[in-house]
C-alpha cells in the first residue's frame, strides 16, 4: 500500500482546515529535555530554603556553595530573610487560594511572598488556572488605573514619520512610547523626534529608545528619553552572561538610572533560555520566576514579561500561554510594575493572538501591551506586534464591548492631521534651529499623510544619522531642545519637554508602576495603589474616561439615520387616493410599510425604494398583470402588510416591501406569517431579485408555477453590519405608523 | 523636596532660564537627599530592595556621568580582575559610596568562584 500524501488534505473538511491561517504556527511536542515545556520541567526543583546565622545556606535544593550567580545574588538580597522560613511553610495550594480571594488583601500577599524562593513562587503560580489568573492579576497589579504602551518606530528612522506618529500614539492616550532602530547610531536622533512628538500629542508621555545597555543610559544622562526598558535578565547563568551582564553589573546598572532619576524597568520573559540553547531541563515557568526574583533583588521597580520576544516559543507548548499570563502576575505577586508582553506577534491567526491578550485586557495592568504596534507592522523595528496600527479599532470596539478600560480612546481624523502636522512643524523647527538638518516641506507633507514610510518618497535616509553625528559630537541635550522649542514658538511643547526632566528632579515617577496623566500627576504604587476588594471595589474610569471607552466614531443614532435617509428624498411618490378592493384577476397589490414615501427612501441594499418598485412593477407586467402601490398604514409588521395587500388585491395574490428592502408574496387566504416566498436579506437583494419576485407574483396570481428563487445568503456577519440600522428604521417605520386608511400611491416616472 | 542636584529650586527651572542658558543638566539631575526620599517611600510600600537601589543611587547620584558608565562597563562579565574589582571597591568606599563598594566585593567573591572575572 502506498502511503497517502495528507498535508495539502485528502478531504474537503481538512484541506479547508490546513489552509488556515493558525496552522503557519509552529506547535512543539514538549521536550523538557531541550526546555521546551511550560510548567515542571525535568530539573525544576522542590521549593526549599534553610537560613543560618541570618542569611540563606540552602535555596530551592541547591547549597550554598553551590549557587550560580542568579542563586548568589536573590539568597543575598532578594528574599526576605526574616519571613522566609515562615513563608515557606505556607501550603502552596492554600496561598494560591488566598491570590483570588477578594478578602485576602494584596498587601498582605506580597509581604509573606517577598519570603518566598523561585521554585516556591512557581508552584504558587502553577495552581491558577486562565480564569483564577484573570482574578489574581485584577487584584494583585500595583497601579489602580491601567495603561498602555506603544512601539512608534520605522524602517528609515525618519525624524518627521517618528514625531507623527508618535503624537498619533499619544492622541490614541498611549501613555508610553519605545521607539528602536534599524541603524544603531540613528538613536540620538529617534529619541529627539519621538520627544518632540509626544511633547505635542500631551503631557507626561514617557519615552524610550531601546539600544545597547550602555547607549541607551548615555542617551538618558542628556535628557533626550524619560525611562528605560531594555535591561535584560535570564534564568540561567550560561545564558546571563551571552547577554553581557550579571546580576551585579545589571544592580549596578539600576541604581546607574535612578541615579539620574530615570524610571527603568526589566525585560525578561518565558522561553528565551530554551530559544537560545541553555534551559538546562528546566521549565520556562520556572526560568522566569527566576528572572522575576533576580530583578526583586536588584531593586528594579518593575518588569516587563510574558514572553516578550520569546513569546512564541512559549505558546507552541500545551499551557503556554497560560504560563505567559502566569509570568506578569509572579511581577504583581512581588510587588512590581507589570509590563504584561502582548508585545511580539505570537501567531499568524487573529483568533488566536486575540486569545492570548483578551485575558490580561479585561483584568488591566500596569501596561497591558509592553509594545502595541502603533505603526504599520513593516516598519516595527522591534518585529511586528500582537496589535499593530490596523487593530487600533478592533482595541477601541473591544474596550466598549466590555466596559474595560484598556488605556486607549478614540481620535478624530481632523484631530490626528492636525496632530501630525504640528509634530512635523515642531520637529522641522528643532532639527533646522539645532544644525541637524534640514526636513523640507515636502517630505513633511508625505509624513503627515503617510501610512507608513513606504509612502514617504522625499525622506532624505542620511539625515538621521548626520543628525546623531551631531547631537552626540556637539553634546545636545533636552536643554537644547528645549530652547529650540521655545524659540520657535512652540511653548507649549517646550513646557512638556520640560516638565518631563524636572519629573527626575522630584524623583516621584521612579516608584512602582509611575505613569504621569495628562495634568502631570503622577499615578503609582504609591499615589494610585490598586484597592481591589471583589465587586464595587478598585479601579473604576471616571465618567470622562467611561464616556471616551464607550464613544467610538463608527457609533450611529437613529437622527443620523434619518439624516442619512433624507438624503435620498424623493418627490416621486404622491397620494392618489384611498385605496378600495379591487375584482379584476389581473390585480396583484404592492403593500408598501408606514414610512415608504415619507422618512425611508433607500433599502439596505443601498437601492433607492422607487427602484425596488420599479422592478417589482415591470416584473408584474412581464407576466401580464397589473400592480398598484397601496402603503398599508397601520402596521409595519412585513407579513400584515403583505396579506392587506392580498386582501385588496383582484387576483388574491399580494407583495409586501418593508422600506428596508424586505420583501415577500402572500396570499388573501394564508395566515400573517405563512408566506409563500420571502426575501429576509434584505442588504443582498439584487434589482434582478426584485423583478423575480415581480414575475413570481404575477405567475402565482395566474396559478402558474413561480421560478425557484435561492435567497442570496453569504458568509459576511450580514447581521453585523446592519442590525443596529434595522433596529433604527424600524424605530422610524414605528413613527410613521397610524391608523389612516391604506392609500393608493402614484410613483411619477 | 524639589531641587536639582546643583542645588537649584526647582521653581527656578524654566523656559526662559533654558533659553538665557542658565540651565544645565546638573540643575536637571537628581539630589541624593530626593532619592533617600524615594528610598523611604519604597520601604513603607513593602519593597526593600527598591529602597536598597535608590540608596545605591543616592552614592552614585554623586558621580560623574563617565564615572557611572564606566563602573558599569568594569562589572560585565570578565572585564576586571578579582584585584581590580577589590580596588575599585576600596575607592568607592572611600568616596562615601559604601553600598556599592559592597556591592563591588561580593562581585569580587562570586566572580572568582564562577570564573566571570578577566583571568
Amino acid at each position: 500500500m502506498t502511503e497517502r500524501d495528507n498535508s495539502n488534505g485528502v478531504t474537503g473538511r481538512f484541506r479547508l482546515m490546513n489552509q488556515q491561517p493558525v496552522n503557519l504556527d509552529g506547535f512543539a511536542t514538549p521536550a523538557p529535555e531541550l526546555g521546551l515545556i511550560a510548567f515542571q520541567g525535568t530539573r525544576d526543583p522542590i521549593p526549599s530554603i534553610i537560613v543560618e546565622n541570618g542569611s540563606i545556606v540552602e535555596l530551592d535544593g541547591r547549597i550554598k556553595e553551590e549557587f550560580d550567580s542568579i542563586d548568589e545574588f536573590i539568597a543575598t538580597h532578594g528574599i526576605d530573610i526574616a519571613i522566609a522560613e515562615e513563608s515557606m511553610a505556607i501550603d502552596s495550594l492554600q496561598f494560591a487560594r488566598k491570590l483570588v480571594d477578594p478578602y485576602e488583601s494584596r498587601d498582605a500577599l506580597v509581604r509573606k511572598a517577598a519570603g518566598m524562593t523561585p521554585a516556591k513562587l512557581a508552584e504558587i503560580l502553577g495552581h491558577l488556572n486562565a480564569a483564577e489568573l484573570v482574578m489574581a492579576m485584577t487584584k494583585l497589579r500595583a497601579r489602580r488605573t491601567p495603561s498602555n504602551q506603544a512601539h512608534v518606530c520605522n524602517r528609515s528612522d525618519d525624524p518627521l514619520l517618528l514625531a507623527a506618529d508618535t503624537a498619533t500614539a499619544v492622541a490614541f492616550g498611549f501613555r508610553e512610547i519605545e521607539t528602536t532602530v534599524p541603524v544603531l547610531a540613528d538613536a540620538p536622533s529617534n529619541a529627539v523626534a519621538v520627544s518632540v512628538g509626544a511633547a505635542v500629542g500631551s503631557a507626561g508621555v514617557l519615552v524610550q529608545c531601546s539600544v545597547e545597555e550602555a547607549a541607551e543610559l548615555a542617551m538618558g544622562m542628556r535628557g533626550l528619553v524619560s525611562y528605560a526598558e531594555t535591561v535584560s535578565l535570564y534564568g540561567t547563568e550560561q545564558i546571563f552572561i551571552d547577554g553581557d551582564d550579571t546580576p551585579w553589573s545589571k544592580a549596578f546598572l539600576t541604581s546607574g538610572y535612578a541615579s539620574r532619576g530615570i524610571k527603568m524597568r526589566v525585560t525578561s520573559g518565558g522561553g528565551a533560555e530554551a530559544l537560545m540553547g541553555g534551559a538546562e531541563q528546566c521549565s520556562m515557568f520556572y526560568l522566569e520566576s527566576r528572572c522575576v526574583a533576580l530583578a526583586r533583588a536588584i531593586g528594579a521597580q518593575g518588569v516587563q514579561n510574558g514572553g516578550i520576544d520569546s513569546a512564541s516559543v512559549a505558546a507552541a507548548v500545551p499551557g503556554g500561554v497560560r504560563s505567559l499570563m502566569a509570568e506578569n502576575v509572579l511581577v504583581m505577586l512581588l510587588n512590581l510594575e507589570a509590563c504584561t508582553g502582548n508585545d511580539a506577534l505570537m501567531s499568524e491567526s487573529d483568533v488566536r493572538r486575540t486569545s492570548r491578550t483578551h485575558p490580561i485586557f479585561i483584568a488591566g495592568s500596569d501596561f497591558i501591551c509592553s509594545g502595541f504596534g502603533s505603526i504599520q507592522k513593516y516598519d516595527n523595528m522591534f518585529g511586528p506586534s500582537n496589535w499593530n496600527m490596523e487593530d487600533i479599532d478592533d482595541y477601541l470596539v473591544m474596550q466598549r464591548d466590555w466596559g474595560v478600560d484598556g488605556g486607549l480612546r478614540t481620535a478624530s481624523e481632523e484631530k490626528i492631521e492636525q496632530l501630525r502636522r504640528r509634530a512635523t512643524e515642531a520637529v522641522s523647527a528643532v532639527y533646522t534651529w539645532l544644525g541637524l538638518g534640514d526636513l523640507t516641506a515636502s517630505w513633511a507633507e508625505q509624513a503627515i499623510y503617510a501610512a507608513g514610510s513606504k509612502d514617504i518618497e522625499d525622506a532624505d535616509l542620511m539625515l538621521p544619522l548626520n543628525a546623531s553625528a551631531t547631537i552626540m559630537n556637539t553634546n545636545i541635550t533636552m536643554l537644547d531642545v528645549i530652547a529650540a522649542l521655545a524659540e520657535n514658538g512652540f511653548d507649549v511643547e517646550a513646557e512638556r519637554c520640560l516638565d518631563m526632566l524636572k519629573a527626575r528632579v522630584t524623583g516621584d515617577y521612579l516608584q512602582t508602576a509611575a505613569i504621569f496623566d495628562e495634568n502631570m500627576n503622577v499615578l503609582s504604587l504609591v499615589t494610585d495603589p490598586n484597592d481591589y476588594a471583589g465587586p464595587g471595589t478598585g479601579y473604576k474610569p471616571s465618567p470622562v474616561r467611561q464616556a471616551e471607552i464607550d464613544t467610538i466614531r463608527q457609533q450611529v443614532s437613529v437622527s443620523d439615520l434619518r439624516v442619512e435617509q433624507s438624503r435620498y428624498r424623493s418627490l416621486d411618490f404622491h397620494v392618489s387616493g384611498t385605496a378600495e378592493i379591487c375584482h379584476d384577476p389581473r390585480d396583484v397589490v404592492i403593500g408598501v410599510s408606514p414610512a415608504t414615501g415619507r422618512d425611508i427612501w433607500r433599502t439596505l441594499s443601498g437601492m433607492l425604494v422607487r427602484d425596488v418598485l420599479d422592478e417589482l412593477l415591470a416584473g408584474l407586467e412581464e407576466e401580464g398583470c397589473i400592480g398598484r402601490v397601496v402603503r398599508i398604514n397601520d402596521s409595519i409588521d412585513l407579513g400584515i402588510i403583505g396579506l392587506g395587500a392580498a386582501r385588496m388585491s383582484g387576483s388574491g395574490i399580494g407583495i409586501g416591501l418593508q422600506a428596508k428592502g424586505t420583501a415577500l408574496i402572500h396570499r388573501r387566504e394564508l395566515a400573517p406569517l405563512a408566506n409563500l416566498d420571502l426575501y429576509s436579506v434584505a442588504p443582498s437583494v439584487t434589482p434582478r431579485l426584485y423583478r423575480l419576485m415581480g414575475i413570481n407574483a404575477g405567475r402565482y396570481a395566474k396559478g402558474m408555477t413561480p421560478e425557484p428563487v435561492r435567497n442570496p445568503y453569504s458568509d459576511e456577519a450580514i447581521e453585523a453590519r446592519y442590525h443596529t440600522k434595522v433596529v433604527s428604521l424600524v424605530a422610524i417605520e414605528r413613527e410613521c405608523c397610524s391608523n389612516d386608511a391604506p392609500e393608493l400611491l402614484d410613483i411619477v416616472r | 523636596m524639589s531641587k536639582g542636584y546643583s542645588g537649584i529650586d526647582a521653581d527656578e527651572i524654566t523656559v526662559d532660564n533654558i533659553r538665557h542658558g542658565d540651565i544645565n543638566l546638573d540643575d536637571i539631575r537628581i539630589h541624593p537627599d530626593t532619592l533617600e526620599h524615594q528610598a523611604q517611600l519604597a520601604e513603607d510600600t513593602g519593597n526593600p530592595q527598591l529602597a536598597g537601589n535608590f540608596r545605591r543611587a543616592a552614592e552614585l547620584a554623586r558621580f560623574t556621568d563617565e564615572e557611572v558608565l564606566r563602573l558599569y562597563e568594569a562589572l560585565r562579565p570578565n572585564r576586571s580582575s578579582v584585584q581590580e574589582l577589590h580596588v575599585i571597591a576600596q575607592d568607592l568606599a572611600s568616596r562615601g559610596a559604601r553600598r556599592n563598594a559592597e556591592l563591588f566585593l561580593q562581585a569580587a567573591d562570586v566572580y572568582a568562584r564562577r570564573g566571570l572575572a578577566k583571568k
